[in-house]
């Protein structure tokens, strides 16, 4: 049997992209939600609940990106160049939520500068995370290896929709978070918030899949034609049921299954955007084949990968085990 | 704004400025890491409360730093493909597999156990939260070995070889990873952060035994530091001769650069001291010399011959002026600090290490010697390797994104402004805690508000709320 490296790597940067889209996820919706949170204590609180673990969740975004370059070299020097404005944007939006953890506690007189930072920098970072999702899957000009269209060309309706979505969905990643970590009336009010964002990415998955099959009639052809249709209806189905689950978990008061059912909705977009997309990593017209780096630096970083990603999710979830259950104030404390 | 300017030299610009800064914060953290980790096995080794409040002194510290060292780094990673998407094209095929066990084996294993050794010491046990503390440092070693295999691999390649359509295709990974220069800077990099945050703990202790010199912690800082500055940078002096041998094997054009030597010596070169390198006219003016010298420090033979970049076409030589300078700027610091190492030997044999106010004010001068020696060197090796990026293969013209002026314009001034306000904003934080002193038993830390890093284990500290 022959293993395509390929296919297999296609898989590991979908893994990383998708560890980070969770991990973070929560991360950068918490820093959404800051305004929404008393100022005070209960920020102090829910920053606290991923203070520990905010570095490792980034440090997936590395990895896709790294991996990128690593594994698909052609197309990380398409993509980036051709959503360079949002890219910066990101990258500058990640340095202000990055040091917010910390400078916040250095400088208590701007506390409130460093917390409108952390809200602003996690705010424009979801925005270009999203839009940039939107530039990919609406498809890239490429010309002769290269990067052949213009500023904007990132810059649609599509895209701005998609930039919107992440910013909802990551908001329900945060809330949800947040009724896990909180007690009492901060736990309910994430309870309320994770209600309203639950609702909101309902739509908006429903806008942007609807928006994605008008994009181009290739991906009316993946989700529609038979019998191929007999799969692809499972994603919507299974996504309708984990909703269902999702407002049984909030209605019987369950404090660690909306989180975890948000996972598996996200968990559930991810598998729809491989149906509209695989196996193009730029779309329309660069494929996993196409971008793929040599064979020989394939398989040396698939033995890395194979040791070293097991170990990560070890010691990974030891430190989120160290940090387990509510935040509290009592013990480890910020 | 930018359209009349050269797009390639934007981004070069660019790249140069987001690096140097990176750079200045693990310059600091990778001997800060180790620094804690000994702090640490020293506290749980001896008892001595000393090292535990140093520890907690210093691991505040270490976490405003790490966090500007993480979101720099992010850049970094991206600007390969905003910026340098041709280089990323061709030459990904061999970097980034090195990145990628960068991101895999050191990035994932320092954040990973960032969170215990920050916030988890009242909740592992003390041998779990020390290993979490080592565990961090030796991420930052293992992350040094990945990125500077694939810097030097730039400088010195070797183990590929280049497919029809221009991509580079590794041949053999062993060779790839310990290319000809990678030993030499891996030693000379990681002496030389070590000895950056000797300076930087030897500043500090210098500063509050200039205001009590009884401070027992401040005593303690000075000594080690002090002991690093002695031993480490005679070492580092050693070491960095070694990679210029080196450099000079594989890269004499470079060498020829930083030498300042337009002309050919069959003799033997002299050492030019200072001078002004007119590159257009290709020559040294006003230049101070010491014969023979030259030949005896690069070849390590005063009459062995050096030649000069008049043998070398105009469009194959780096910049001289910047790297001539940078060089110097980095050599001399190096003598400054050989000789405040030397002074603190001669001092502590007199029994007067802290003693000489002095001694002490210049070590706080020297506080920040060697993040300036790490840029100068930094910016030597990699101005020294254009015109090329991957040295004598690919040239930087050749390997930049297809991004117009204006666009790279943009972005490299929103870096300029939110580098220097966020990062300067950090460094007068790290600069404010500095000027603290480390109190016995640290009873602010209690009470200050913000994220107790560690409680303390003796359960009358933890009763303090």
């Amino acid at each position: 049997m022959h293993i395509d490296l390929t296919v297999i790597w296609a898989f590991i940067i979908a893994f990383a992209v998708f560890a980070y889209v969770v991990l973070d996820g929560f991360d950068l919706g918490i820093g959404i939600l800051f305004p929404t949170i008393k100022v005070g204590e209960r920020r102090d609180h829910a920053m606290n609940s991923i203070a520990p673990v905010w570095d490792g969740n980034e440090t997936w975004l590395v990895l896709g990106g790294g991996g990128m370059l690593a594994a698909f070299p052609l197309a990380y020097s398409i993509i980036l160049p051709a959503t360079y404005p949002l890219i910066i944007a990101m990258l500058l939006g990640l340095i202000f939520r990055g040091v917010a953890f910390e400078f916040r506690w250095r400088d208590v007189k701007h506390q409130g500068f460093w917390d409108r930072a952390f809200f602003a920098g996690s705010l424009t970072a979801a925005i270009c995370q999203g839009m940039t999702l939107g530039a990919i899957v609406q498809g890239i000009r490429v010309e002769d290896r290269a990067y052949a269209g213009g500023w904007l060309d990132w810059l649609t309706p599509f895209s701005l929709l998609t930039g919107a979505s992440v910013v909802v969905a990551y908001t329900l990643l945060g809330s949800t978070w947040l009724v896990m970590k909180m007690e009492g009336d901060e736990r309910d009010q994430a309870r309320a918030t994770a209600k309203r964002a639950f609702l909101g990415t309902l739509a908006a998955i429903a806008v942007v899949s609807l928006a994605s099959l008008a994009l181009d009639q290739n991906y009316v052809h993946r989700w529609f034609d038979m019998p191929g249709l007999i799969l692809t209806a499972l994603v919507p189905v299974t996504s309708i049921a984990l909703a269902f689950a999702f407002w049984r978990a909030m209605k019987a008061g369950n404090d660690i299954l909306p989180f975890v059912l948000t996972l598996a909705l996200f968990f559930m977009t991810f598998i729809g955007l491989g149906i509209s997309i695989y196996p193009n990593i730029v779309p329309p017209s660069i494929t996993i084949w196409d971008a793929a780096t040599a064979p020989i630096s394939q398989s040396f970083m698939l033995y890395g990968v194979v040791v070293a990603v097991p170990l990560i999710l070890g010691y990974t979830g030891w430190s989120y085990w160290v940090f387990r259950g509510k935040t509290g104030s009592h013990g480890y404390h910020h | 704004m930018f359209e009349g300017v050269d797009a390639v030299f934007l981004a070069r610009l660019q790249f140069a400025f987001t690096v140097i800064f990176h750079f200045l914060f693990p310059s600091f953290t990778i001997g800060l890491a180790s620094y804690l980790a000994v702090l640490e096995g020293l506290w749980l080794k001896t008892k001595n409360e000393i090292y535990l409040d140093l520890f907690k002194y210093w691991v505040k510290i270490f976490a405003v730093v790490f966090a500007m060292g993480v979101v720099s780094g992010i850049v970094m990673s991206y600007e390969f493909g905003s910026n340098w998407a041709k280089f990323s094209d061709k030459v990904g095929t061999v970097i980034g597999p090195l990145l990628a066990y960068e991101v895999l084996t050191a990035f994932f294993l320092e954040a990973g156990f960032l969170g215990v050794m920050l916030f988890g010491m009242n909740r592992v046990g003390r041998n779990v939260h020390f290993a979490a503390t080592c565990l961090v440092a030796v991420g930052t070693l293992i992350s040094s070995f990945w990125i500077l295999s694939a810097n030097s691999w730039m400088q010195t390649p070797q183990g590929y070889a280049i497919g029809p359509d221009g991509q580079f295709i590794p041949l053999d990974w062993a060779e790839v990873i310990f290319n000809p220069s990678f030993p030499y800077r891996l030693v000379h990099t990681i002496i030389a952060t070590f000895v950056t945050t000797s300076f930087m703990v030897g500043a500090v202790g210098a500063w509050h035994l200039l205001k009590d010199k009884t401070n027992p912690h401040a005593r303690k800082m000075f000594s080690m530091a002090m002991w690093m500055a002695a031993i480490v940078v005679p070492v580092q002096l050693v070491a960095g001769d070694q990679q210029g041998l080196n450099t000079q094997a594989h890269q004499p054009v470079k060498i020829m650069g930083m030498e300042g030597h337009f002309e050919s010596y069959p003799n033997g070169a002299p050492l030019v001291l200072v001078g002004i390198p007119d590159q257009k006219e290709q020559k040294m003016k006003y230049a101070i010399e010491i014969p023979k010298l030259g030949s005896l420090i690069v070849v390590h033979d005063p009459n062995g011959a050096l030649y000069g970049l008049k043998t070398v076409p105009l469009e194959d030589q780096p910049p001289v002026a910047v790297i001539f300078w940078s060089f110097r700027i980095m050599v001399g610091i190096g003598m400054l600090m050989l000789g405040m190492g030397l002074i603190s030997l001669i001092a502590r044999g007199k029994k007067k290490l802290y003693d000489w106010p002095w001694f002490l004010k210049l070590s706080v001068i020297m506080g920040p010697a060697g993040f300036i020696a790490i840029t100068a060197g930094w910016v030597t090796t990699e101005v020294g390797r254009q015109p090329f990026t991957v040295y004598g293969l690919l040239r930087t013209a050749d390997s930049a994104s297809p991004l117009a002026a204006p666009a790279v314009g943009a972005s490299l001034l929103a870096f300029i402004f939110v580098y220097f306000t966020v990062f300067g904003t950090g460094i007068w934080y790290m600069l404010k805690m500095m000027a603290q002193s480390p109190h016995d038993h640290n009873p602010g830390l209690e009470t200050e508000p913000g994220p107790v890093r560690a409680a303390g284990i003796t359960p009358a500290a933890q009763e303090v709320k």
